[in-house]
């Protein structure tokens, strides 16, 4: 063996676990939070930090950011179109801009530039209506012309003889990615170091109420009483309400994606087009990272289909012609929570200790730490902070709807 | 390519089709409007076999299927008046 195994062998020094070894659960916890994604670990890491609350468990069905953490496509961006919705995003982005070392943990958050084009003269007017709100909420966000388009991003097709030519953009020039599952794993640790258990393998079976609480919650390692309930299952939303008899206003429909073969680098910008329903980013790795609609009806189950692979890539090679003749080597889907104005649901349900973060639909990843830290607040104080309070559970019990037509995936 | 077979014009492509929703009670016309709300924007959304809503685009014709929502395997479609009496 060689020497300098045998010196580190012999030593006192080992690499530092992870997390912690997964111990039996307890009788009962103050906060219970179902589902180990991005998500349910924010908001267990801020409510240890920020409010004190340690004696929190999260339970995971399968393993750590294994569900649509692991399953979205990594973007970061704050140029939406609801008042609403930019504030909230640009809390977040200031969050990533930090995290890797509020959290001393490389989740490899990269300023890259985001162009969403437009083939239209409406797409174009929407365009100036986000640029204009994003601005006037302070967010980085201008309407570029066709030849700014094509200098900022060499690659794509800038042709007028296609069926969707580029008009210009909506350039968003603090666009971002970050790895995903860094940062699960980063929220992991450090609430494990401040005391939060996390239990994966885990599965919530149930919910026992009295008197308008949930009072226990049923899991396959068997019952723990909760002081409070907090779930962050999107995909699985309907599914964990429902165990509670809470109605979501909700469904679920698969998102799906693909990568290619890795490319020598050549896309620097994160591109979307919202009006063929696609976008493109390369990753460190090199490979293409493409996305597109979400499936045109409900499913439970994250399925990929031939159609969706047709669709993108008839669009796709008309903004990138070399694109053809590149392999694809993975593709998955996610489950979407999809709501009926393309906003999340936050906050608390009618239950009185029961608290969602649902109904992400295309746009959940990238809320990470935003909705982790105020759900940790809402939870803590049990008052609904004020930039979630638009996204309320019952607003559509008085068509008070938020709008997210800026949206990807689904907006027009 | 996925196949739906339509009460009205047989087995067809499924990109012809669009979804429609859960089938459930529709409230009164004269309901209060909360029910109107529950009626249009909440849905159970369990996974398991539903009824569901569907219409043949190019015949503007509107069905019942019924289908297993997590595997989403096609079991059987109506006419609407079969099931709805």
């Amino acid at each position: 063996m060689p020497l300098v195994l045998i010196k580190h062998a012999l030593g006192l020094s080992r690499p530092k676990r992870q997390l912690p070894a997964q111990k039996e659960l307890k009788s009962s916890y103050d906060v219970v939070i179902v589902g180990g994604g991005g998500h349910g670990l924010a908001a267990a890491y801020y409510l240890a930090k920020d409010w004190g609350v340690t004696n929190v468990a999260v339970l995971e069905k399968s393993w750590l950011g294994g569900g649509n953490t692991a399953r979205n496509t990594a973007i970061v961006r704050s140029n939406y179109i609801t008042p609403e919705g930019v504030r909230f995003y640009k809390e977040s982005m200031g969050l990533f801009e930090t995290l890797s070392q509020d959290l001393d943990f490389n989740v490899m958050y990269t300023k890259r530039g985001h162009l969403t084009l437009a083939h239209t003269d409406a797409a174009m007017r929407t365009m100036r209506w986000r640029a204009e709100v994003n601005k006037h909420l302070g967010v980085q966000s201008e309407v570029v012309d066709d030849k700014d388009v094509a200098r900022i991003e060499p690659a794509l097709n800038m042709s007028r003889a296609v069926r969707w030519p580029i008009l210009g953009a909506l350039h968003h020039p603090v666009g971002a990615t970050a790895r995903h599952d860094a940062v699960a794993w980063g929220y992991a640790q450090r609430a494990a170091e401040m005391g939060v258990e996390i239990h994966q393998g885990t599965e919530v079976t149930g919910f026992e109420l009295s008197g308008g609480k949930i009072v226990s919650v049923q899991t396959t390692r068997g019952k723990v009483g909760c002081g409070k309930v907090l779930q962050a299952v999107a995909g699985m939303s309907s599914k964990v309400a429902g165990m509670a008899g809470v109605t979501l206003p909700i469904r679920t429909i698969p998102l799906q994606a693909c990568v290619s073969q890795p490319l020598k680098p050549f896309l620097d910008t994160i591109i979307v087009s919202g009006s063929l329903h696609c976008y493109i980013w390369q990753s460190q790795r090199g490979e293409c990272v493409m996305g597109g609609a979400v499936d045109p009806y409900p499913l439970q189950a994250p399925r990929s289909t031939l159609d969706f692979k047709e669709g993108l890539m008839a669009h796709m090679l008309e903004l990138i012609p070399g694109l053809a003749d590149v392999p694809l080597m993975r593709q998955w889907a996610g489950l979407a929570d999809m709501t009926p104005d393309f906003s999340p649901v936050m906050g608390k349900t009618s239950l009185e200790n029961h608290y969602i973060d649902a109904g992400w639909g295309t746009w959940g990843f990238k809320a990470t730490p935003v909705c982790g830290k105020r759900m940790a607040e809402c939870v803590a104080t049990e008052k609904v902070p004020d930039i979630l309070s638009a996204f309320r559970f019952d607003r559509f019990k008085n068509f008070e709807q938020v709008g997210e037509a800026g949206a990807a995936s689904v907006g027009s | 390519m996925k196949i739906m077979n339509c009460p009205l014009n047989g087995p067809r492509n499924i990109s012809e089709f669009a979804y429609g929703g859960e089938v459930k009670p529709t409230p009164d016309a004269q309901a209060p409007t909360q029910e109107w709300a529950d009626y249009v924007y909440y849905h159970a959304n369990q996974p398991g076999i539903l009824r569901e809503w569907w219409l043949h685009v190019p015949t503007s014709y509107w069905f019942i299927a019924e289908r297993d929502v997590t595997t989403d395997r096609i079991i059987a479609t109506f006419k609407p008046e079969e099931v709805l009496r």
